[in-house]
């Protein structure tokens, strides 16, 4: 329900309005820019040809039928006709158009956010609900869509339309002008009045209504545990007060926001009235026409839409700058630093050893998580890392490819210092296998492919037959082009980890991070999965985390971790011997 | 739509308001060309000033009363349909809330909940326009065609052909925009589906390095929507000025034919004009509900998916038996007699001919792999399923003639997806028993080995969790849940892989503090360690669907070869 929560935030004003819209206005490019004046031509002769059309009523009536000229009359219509077909036809464009650049600017700076998005540290991911920058691509996106397709044309061709009409009331009669602008304060201050009091209740009323959902949302997904507890009554009370307190929000929020219309219609009608009570007196007395009164009437009836709608237009630009504020603050976030400039590249030829130094390091600033490790992998070699959940063993595994950068210490890769080290490259030398094992909507094919993107059909086939995951894709419908939603949802555990195996094994890199790699996958697919993986780490660095201790006890060396440091190192030989924490571990589960 | 009248039959009152509202607003607008007609021909022509005061009071008399009824109505609207929307969604939660575990299932919650906040806010919405919109285009066409057919029968013949072509036009660029909309909609989805899939595994596309891979999947994502986009909303955007034109062209017609008439004699001026304000108002009104109707059909599909939760009754409910008997489950014995079971809608049984008897008292472990069906048969025992073929017993009774509820009571189950709720500590906990003394509470929490990371928090169990307990690790999370469970003070305690994600020293501390405060309490531990397996009294061990062994752990691994390998797998090689 981030997404619902974000909506307040979005209803907020936006900080640095201009500033940001104009930043928007950067995201046209140069030909868009150009399509942009050629829209806006045609707005304004889509404006001024609704305006002209709605004047030569007066003529029509003056010239032609009242004094009973016939061939003027058809003249004349013929001339209106034009007048109309090119107001058709320009708003055609203009609609066209704006519709084209906003859509693809949305684009490009949709594209943009992502590009942005993918280069931040995962620092950024950790700290952030995935929900909230969901919502960036999609709210915000859309309403800067609105925006730019929309809005912002309407709002510059309603205040047009206000000043053209304006323009051509007075050619017409002053005074009956002035009648009709004295309407003019008296619409703005109702609309203002009421979009003031809607957004008051709208915003408490999506207060509540996040508040409502998110528990909604709670109750729902967890329904089953709510059955199993009994709790469907207490549940169902809670659900009440939340869905009457939204009501009561609600009632009023709706009411505002359905008030503006009619009202704005009944006042348009008044102003109808006022117009036609003096324009008959102006008539008698002051010697207006009666052509001159039809069009002014037209013209009245046309004037309240424009400020009736620029309200919303204002709500909905602000909302779309706010949304656009909210998209720019990721594009701004701090990237991934950049290499040194003397940065070096691990090449095909890495050797894979691995030095840590006295390394410290934690996630929040005063909390150390990593207290001062130490270790060498030489090549080739398996080192397996055991403890308790919290003991610091996954932050080693973060803490190799860089995803978090140590505070201290010497993390030394070949003999290379990381911090030496071109990160794309440094990163190229491991392949990870993660607990929660994630697939992308693609073939199966292309999922392991995602190791190394210049390989071959063969090369494909060939991983996941060295990972043991050969003989189940081939059982699938499909084969390799089985295509996998939803995460691989149309596979079991077991099958996506060995896709994920698969994929670590076609990158082919000099070292391997495991973690926690069969921990979801019951007994007997693990022996299964264990073979892949066995297979795999021939001649590769491998770092291991593993729950169970079968796992592990064939590492040269396993360190044990409590918090944040190694309290025992060896092989499962020497530490049984050395009779501590691990060779309780291994009492406890095998006794 | 029977499900929908009985909310609405008690706004009835409001609901017959709201037209005759309607009506007397849209008469009154409908009322001023007509004066104005009047003030043209009867005042300015023959410069009488007497009919223009008089016919103008009568003018400004309607328009306040349009304004008064206006507000009357949006106020009424307003209030019922927001009254629909929480009624609606009030009776759509108590439905899902009264759903077992076969229907969620067959809804999935997701949609459950997409059904319960999007769908019932449109369908809020579109009563509410309805009320306002639907009623008033309809009436505002009429009236103003009753007054076109007043002034000039011959000339409201530009109208018989406007309005079909004006309908065409709709039903053109909507079937022309519909696949497109759909189009439009896949690929949005499948947008948002690169940006989940990207956020989910950033760590992976680090890791692998594809920044610049993901991003050109994105960009190449993202064009496709752009275009699709593009032709789509350049089919819509035509409607409004092809209307606009035909409206126009309506105008021109008007005046030519009618301009003629005038010079003819038999039409004034004023009512020309007038004829031309009510030609506007009449092909306005047809324009609104042409976009009342789109709308229309973008809530029939809310609808449907509201009604279809509506309409679908609980699977599971009180057995006659049940009511009749008010069974309560005393000793906790278990007993399976040839239960065959298929979920809903499945092909294949997931469990068949299972027959065992557990005595009061014994902790089983359930065994198996992935998809043996440990799950579904621990689920037959409190009835969140119920069995295809054959008896569930507890006690010697049939499950299906205890009620409901004291299952749930008398059955303490942790499922394999926890959830804990937003609330302190302490009140999720509750949920096991709301009237558990703090120190009961603790308790539980002690046997379940989350006391003591609990008083690690600086306010103890007075710790605020976030939605879905997110600010407990997965093992904490565990450990509350069975702590939660404990306080039920069950007779039958099922604990579905609940500690998967605890460490073993402290899976085994919990192991002792149950067999210490559950004696006399039947456990069923489904289970892939080793240790736990080997200190059940007995084990049952399931190979696709069937019992493939039962009895003490050490009788089983000579028996049964598929416990022997289990066993095997996770015993020292070297």
């Amino acid at each position: 329900m981030a997404n619902r929560n974000q909506h307040l935030s979005q209803s907020g004003k936006p900080k640095h309005g201009r500033r940001t819209l104009v930043r928007l206005f950067s995201y046209l490019d140069r030909r868009d820019r150009r399509l942009t004046v050629i829209a806006a031509i045609f707005l304004v002769v889509s404006i001024g040809t609704g305006t002209a059309g709605s004047y030569m009523i007066r003529p029509i009536i003056n010239n032609h039928v009242i004094p009973g000229d016939w061939n003027g009359l058809i003249g004349i219509l013929a001339v209106l006709l034009g007048i109309y077909l090119l107001d058709c036809v320009a708003d055609l464009f203009q609609y066209r158009l704006f519709n084209g650049i906003g859509l693809r600017t949305v684009a490009r700076l949709r594209e943009e956010l992502f590009r942005r998005m993918d280069r931040l540290p995962v620092t950024y991911f950790d700290t952030r609900q995935a929900g909230d920058l969901m919502s960036r691509y999609t709210n915000d996106m859309d309403r800067i869509s609105d925006a730019l397709t929309d809005s912002l044309s309407n709002m510059v061709s309603g205040v047009l339309t206000l000043i053209g009409i304006t323009v051509m009331m007075f050619i017409i009669s002053p005074l009956l002008t002035l009648v009709s602008l004295v309407m003019i304060p008296v619409m703005t201050f109702t609309a203002g009045w009421i979009v003031r009091r809607s957004r008051k209740y709208f915003t408490a009323q999506q207060a509540s209504l996040g508040d409502l959902d998110g528990y909604t949302e709670e109750m729902i997904s967890g329904a089953k545990v709510v059955k199993v507890f009994n709790h469907e009554e207490a549940t169902g009370k809670i659900f009440d007060v939340k869905n009457r307190l939204l009501n009561d929000k609600s009632e009023q929020a709706q009411f505002y926001s359905g008030l503006m219309m009619p009202t704005m219609q009944s006042l348009n009608t008044l102003n109808y009235v006022l117009v036609t009570i003096v324009g008959g007196v102006l008539a008698i007395f002051k010697g207006l026409d009666v052509g001159g009164l039809a069009a002014f009437l037209q013209y009245s009836r046309q004037f309240g839409r424009p400020i009736n709608d620029m309200a919303t237009l204002y709500n909905s630009i602000q909302a779309a700058i706010a949304g656009a504020e909210r998209i720019f603050d990721v594009i701004d976030e701090v990237p991934e630093p950049a290499d040194l400039p003397d940065a070096v590249e691990l090449d095909a030829g890495t050797q894979g050893e691995i030095v840590l130094n006295n390394v410290v390091f934690g996630y929040v600033k005063g909390h150390v998580v990593i207290d001062g490790i130490s270790f060498r992998a030489a090549p080739d070699h398996k080192i397996a890392l055991v403890g308790t959940t919290g003991a610091g063993k996954t932050t080693i595994l973060s803490l190799l490819p860089r995803f978090y950068d140590i505070w201290s210490g010497e993390m030394v890769i070949d003999g290379q210092p990381v911090c030496n080290v071109r990160r794309d490259s440094l990163r190229r030398s491991m392949a990870i296998v993660l607990q929660d094992t994630h697939l992308f909507t693609d073939t199966v094919r292309e999922n392991i492919r995602f190791g190394r993107l210049d390989a071959t059909d063969a090369e494909v086939e060939a991983a996941a037959c060295l990972t043991a995951a050969h003989s189940f894709i081939k059982r699938l419908p499909r084969g390799y082009d089985t295509l996998l939603e939803n995460d691989g949802a149309n596979l079991s555990a077991g099958q996506r980890q060995l896709l994920n195996i698969a994929r670590a094994a076609v990158a082919d890199p000099p070292i391997l991070l495991l973690d926690e790699a069969t921990s979801n996958i019951d007994t007997r697919s693990e022996v299964l999965i264990q073979k892949g993986l066995d297979k795999l780490m021939e001649g590769r660095t491998s770092l291991i985390i593993a729950h169970r201790l079968s796992t592990v006890m064939h590492a040269d060396t396993i360190l044990v971790l409590e918090n944040g440091r190694i309290i025992e190192r060896g092989n499962h030989g020497q530490l049984l011997a050395q009779n501590g924490k691990y060779a309780a571990m291994y009492q406890e589960q095998f006794e | 739509m029977r499900q929908y009248w009985q909310i609405l039959k008690k706004y009835r009152w409001s609901l017959l308001a709201s037209p005759l509202l309607i009506a007397i607003a849209v008469f009154c607008e409908t009322m001023m060309p007509m004066y104005m007609s009047r003030i043209v021909d009867d005042g300015v022509m023959p410069r009488d000033l007497s009919v223009i005061t008089a016919t103008g009071l009568q003018m400004l008399l309607f328009a306040v009363i349009q304004l008064a009824t206006s507000v009357a109505n949006a106020y009424i609207s307003a209030r019922t349909s927001t009254r629909f929307g929480t009624d609606l969604r009030a009776r759509l939660f108590d439905r899902i809330e009264s759903f077992a575990f076969p229907d969620i299932d067959k809804f999935s919650s997701e949609s459950l909940l997409t059904r319960l906040t999007g769908d019932v806010t449109r369908m809020q919405q579109t009563v509410f326009m309805s009320m306002r919109i639907m009623l008033r285009a309809p009436m505002l066409f009429l009236m103003a065609l009753v007054f076109i057919l007043m002034i000039d029968s011959k000339l409201a013949l530009v109208l018989a052909a406007a309005i079909p072509l004006m309908v065409i036009i709709v039903w053109v660029i909507l079937r022309k925009g519909l696949p497109y909309f759909l189009k439009v909609q896949r690929r949005i989805d499948r947008l948002n589906g690169v940006v989940r899939e990207n956020l989910l595994n950033i760590r992976l596309v680090k890791s692998f390095v594809r920044e610049d891979f993901e991003s050109q999947k994105f960009k190449r994502t993202s064009r496709d929507l752009q275009e699709t986009s593009i032709r789509a909303a350049n089919i819509v955007v035509s409607l409004a000025p092809l209307m606009g034109f035909i409206l126009n062209v309506s105008v021109v017609a008007v005046l030519w034919f009618g301009g003629g008439r005038v010079m003819e004699g038999t039409l004034s001026v004023g009512q020309l004009i007038s004829f031309l304000n009510y030609l506007m108002q009449t092909l306005m009104a047809v324009m609104m509900f042409s976009m009342v109707v789109m709308n229309f059909a973008r809530a029939s599909a809310s609808s449907e998916r509201i009604l279809e939760v509506l309409t679908t009754d609980p699977s599971l409910v009180d057995t006659p038996q049940a009511l009749a008997n008010d069974y309560s489950v005393t000793r906790g014995e278990v007993e399976f007699r040839g239960v065959d079971f298929r979920y809903g809608g499945g092909e294949n049984d997931v469990l068949s001919e299972i027959s065992f008897k557990v005595r009061q008292g014994e902790t089983i472990a359930v065994v198996g792999a992935t998809g043996s069906g440990k799950t579904s048969l621990i689920g037959l025992i409190p009835r969140l399923y119920d069995v295809t073929a054959g008896e569930v017993m507890i006690d010697g009774r049939d499950v299906r003639d205890y009620r409901l509820g004291e299952l749930r009571l008398s059955i303490g189950v942790v499922l394999q997806k926890n959830e804990l709720f937003s609330g302190t500590i302490l009140e999720n906990l509750r949920w096991g028993n709301p009237k558990a003394t703090l120190e009961e509470v603790e308790d539980a929490a002690r046997t379940a080995q989350a006391h003591d990371f609990v008083m690690s928090f600086e306010k103890g169990y007075d710790t605020v969790l976030g939605r879905g307990g997110v600010n407990v690790s997965g093992g904490q999370k565990q450990r509350l849940c069975i702590a939660r469970a404990l306080l039920r003070k069950p007779r039958i305690l099922i604990l579905d892989d609940s500690t998967s994600a605890v460490d073993s020293t402290t899976e085994l501390k919990i192991r002792l503090g149950l067999r210490r405060v559950l004696a006399g309490t039947t456990v069923f531990i489904i289970t892939q360690r080793i240790h736990t397996m080997q200190s059940a009294d007995r084990v049952l061990v399931l190979e696709d669907g069937r019992i493939d062994g039962f009895d003490v752990p050490a009788e089983l691994l000579k028996t049964s070869k598929v416990y022997k390998e289990i066993y095997d797998s996770q015993q020292f090689k070297g």
